[in-house]
Formats: C-alpha cells, sequence, structure tokens
C-alpha cells in the first residue's frame, strides 16, 4: 500500500523526520536515523570552531538523506534569513525549517516575527516549513504567506510532554491546506501514533529517540507508531461510546 | 593587516579576500558544506577568491552540525 507524502511537490515515503542532536555517538545516530526509515533529517547551522576545523557528522549524512537546516535559536527576523540563507549556500537546498524563538526558556514561537521571515524567505524562493504554535490561525497565516507545511508544536521543545492540546493540533490539521508536521513533544511511541490518528501528516523526534534508554529500538518505535497511527487515521476509528456494547451474538448463549 | 570581526571575535588577520581568510583560519576552501556571509550578506563560493574584505567588516563562516 502506497501512502506518499507530498510536500512542495517533493514526494516522501516516510512519514517521519528525525533530529541528529544529542545522541550518545555518532554510530547511534545513524544506526537510529537507519532504523526510523526517515528521508527528512534535520540540521543546524553553526558558526565554524576557529581554534581547529574538522569534517562533521553532516559530511556522512549529505548523501543519505535529504537535508533539512533548521534556523534554531534564531530570535530576529533578520538572523534567521542570513541563517537560512547560509543554509542553502552551503547546503544546495531551498527547504529550510524556520525557527524564530520569543522566549528563550520555553522555545515559543515569535508568531508575529514568525510570520514575516515565512514571507521573506518564500519570496526569496525557499520552500518554508515553520516551527509554529498549536493554534489554527497562525497556522493559516503561515500557509497564507506561502509556506509549503506548517511545524505546529505537540509541547514544548524537548519536553517530552507529548500532545498537550489534542484538540487544537485536531483542529489544525482538519483546516490546513498544507501537510501538517507534528514537530516537539514527542516524548515515545504513542505520542506519535497518536499525531497520526489527529490527522497530522508526519512527526519530526529527536530527543525521544536521542536521550531515550535505548535509542536504536526507540527509533524504530517511533517508526511504528507513526505507522501504526497513520493506518488508524487511514482506516477511521469508532465513535467512542458512554456505555459498553458487546462484541459477541447474543442470541444463542448458554443457559438462556 | 586588517582588523575583521569573524564569527563574532574581533582579530587581526592578513587577508584580503574570503578565501585569503578560510586559508588563514586553517579552513580549507574546497571543504564541503561551508558557507560565508560579510555584513550580513551571502557571499556564493565562487566568488571566495575575489571578494575583497575590509577593516571592519563582519564576516561569518558557518557548516551544518547536528540538529533538531
Amino acid at each position: 500500500m502506497t501512502d506518499p507524502l507530498i510536500i512542495a511537490g517533493t514526494t516522501l515515503s516516510s512519514r517521519l523526520f528525525v533530529g541528529t542532536a544529542g545522541y550518545p555517538n555518532q554510530q547511534i545516530l545513524l544506526d537510529c536515523l537507519e532504523a526510523s526509515g526517515a528521508e527528512i533529517v534535520t540540521v543546524s547551522i553553526r558558526r565554524i570552531s576557529l581554534e581547529g576545523y574538522a569534517e562533521s557528522l553532516v559530511d556522512l549524512l549529505g548523501g543519505r538523506y535529504r537535508l533539512l537546516p533548521n534556523t534554531a535559536g534564531c530570535a530576529t527576523v533578520r538572523d534567521a534569513v542570513l541563517t537560512a540563507e547560509l543554509a542553502r549556500e552551503a547546503l544546495e537546498t531551498d527547504w529550510v525549517k524556520l525557527e524564530l524563538i520569543g522566549d528563550r526558556e520555553t522555545l515559543y514561537p515569535d508568531v508575529e516575527q514568525l510570520v514575516r521571515a515565512a514571507e521573506e524567505l518564500v519570496g526569496s524562493g525557499f520552500t518554508v516549513l515553520p516551527y509554529c504554535n498549536e493554534d489554527p490561525v497562525t497556522c493559516q497565516k503561515l500557509a497564507d504567506v506561502g509556506c509549503a507545511a506548517v511545524m505546529p508544536l505537540g509541547s514544548l521543545i524537548g519536553s517530552g510532554m507529548g500532545i498537550a492540546n489534542p484538540a487544537a493540533i485536531e483542529l489544525i490539521c482538519s483546516r490546513s491546506s498544507v501537510p501538517v508536521v507534528l514537530d516537539a513533544g514527542i516524548g515515545t511511541a504513542s505520542d506519535a501514533a497518536l499525531a497520526m490518528e489527529l490527522g497530522c501528516d508526519a512527526v519530526l523526534a529527536n530527543t525521544a529517540i536521542a536521550k531515550s534508554h535505548d535509542p536504536l529500538r526507540m527509533a524504530a518505535a517511533i517508526r511504528a507508531g507513526v505507522e501504526g497511527g497513520r493506518l488508524a487515521r487511514l482506516a477511521g476509528r469508532i465513535p467512542k461510546r458512554r456505555f459498553a456494547e458487546p462484541s459477541s451474538p447474543q442470541l444463542g448463549l448458554v443457559g438462556s | 593587516m586588517a582588523r575583521l570581526r569573524v564569527n563574532g571575535v574581533e582579530e587581526e588577520i592578513t587577508a584580503g579576500t574570503v578565501a585569503e581568510l578560510l586559508a588563514a583560519c586553517g579552513v580549507d576552501p574546497a571543504s564541503r558544506f561551508l558557507a560565508v556571509a560579510v555584513n550580513g550578506t551571502v557571499v556564493r563560493r565562487s566568488e571566495w577568491p575575489s571578494r575583497p574584505l575590509l577593516p571592519g567588516d563582519n564576516v561569518e563562516i558557518v557548516r551544518p552540525f547536528s540538529g533538531g
């Protein structure tokens, strides 16, 4: 059964995006990416060290995955746009996961600046996937300025708190004109499954895998969660009922 | 010697172009995945040998790292 995800005309067979930060070591990262089945993996753009220059792990990933650079940590439109432009030059990709952070403690997006930066980058030919609040109005505005997808947060980055507001995520998914990628807050496989059941088109996970006790197993588990959740969404869940409904036949009961 | 701001640090460096600055910083300009901006504008790789640097220029030299 083929069920591709299409973002900005690009067909993807995996609905799991995986971040590359915080793994115990490079080999575990590589093994986790393999186990996750991800096609899109995220990277950051940072200043090189002037003390010494060494090949980075990204050199190993370039040929095997579609690298999605982020603008993590940027707090102004100017910094985010410059980081995106540097990423385009460094990685030869127009795609960018746009992050514009309004608060260092919670890493909540600065919505007003985010929309402005997204509009500017779309105008410069970028394929923009913004990390954003789980708010249908914000998501609509981002789609309206030309974003290729929206990436609402499930809960705070790195928190592992899962999907704090499932009703909002479901609402965003039901209204969005562009793919919805649940970003941030995934803690375990069931969170990823829930995201997909709510109607998300894909899920991004990083810390949940990298900081788990057994990252390789968790990568496989979250992959299975995404796949299971997607199948369940397509299958259509039964309505919830307040009382029992016997599943076995009511006729022919012994002793009646 | 020109006083440049390189990755946020004021440095006295003998470098007339972006390519010379990279060499002075011990960075092989042929390295993949590098990107450079001068005064907030990306300088394309093909322009590194010719793009002059002037005293006071603000240079960013970046590459991809792990990220989420």
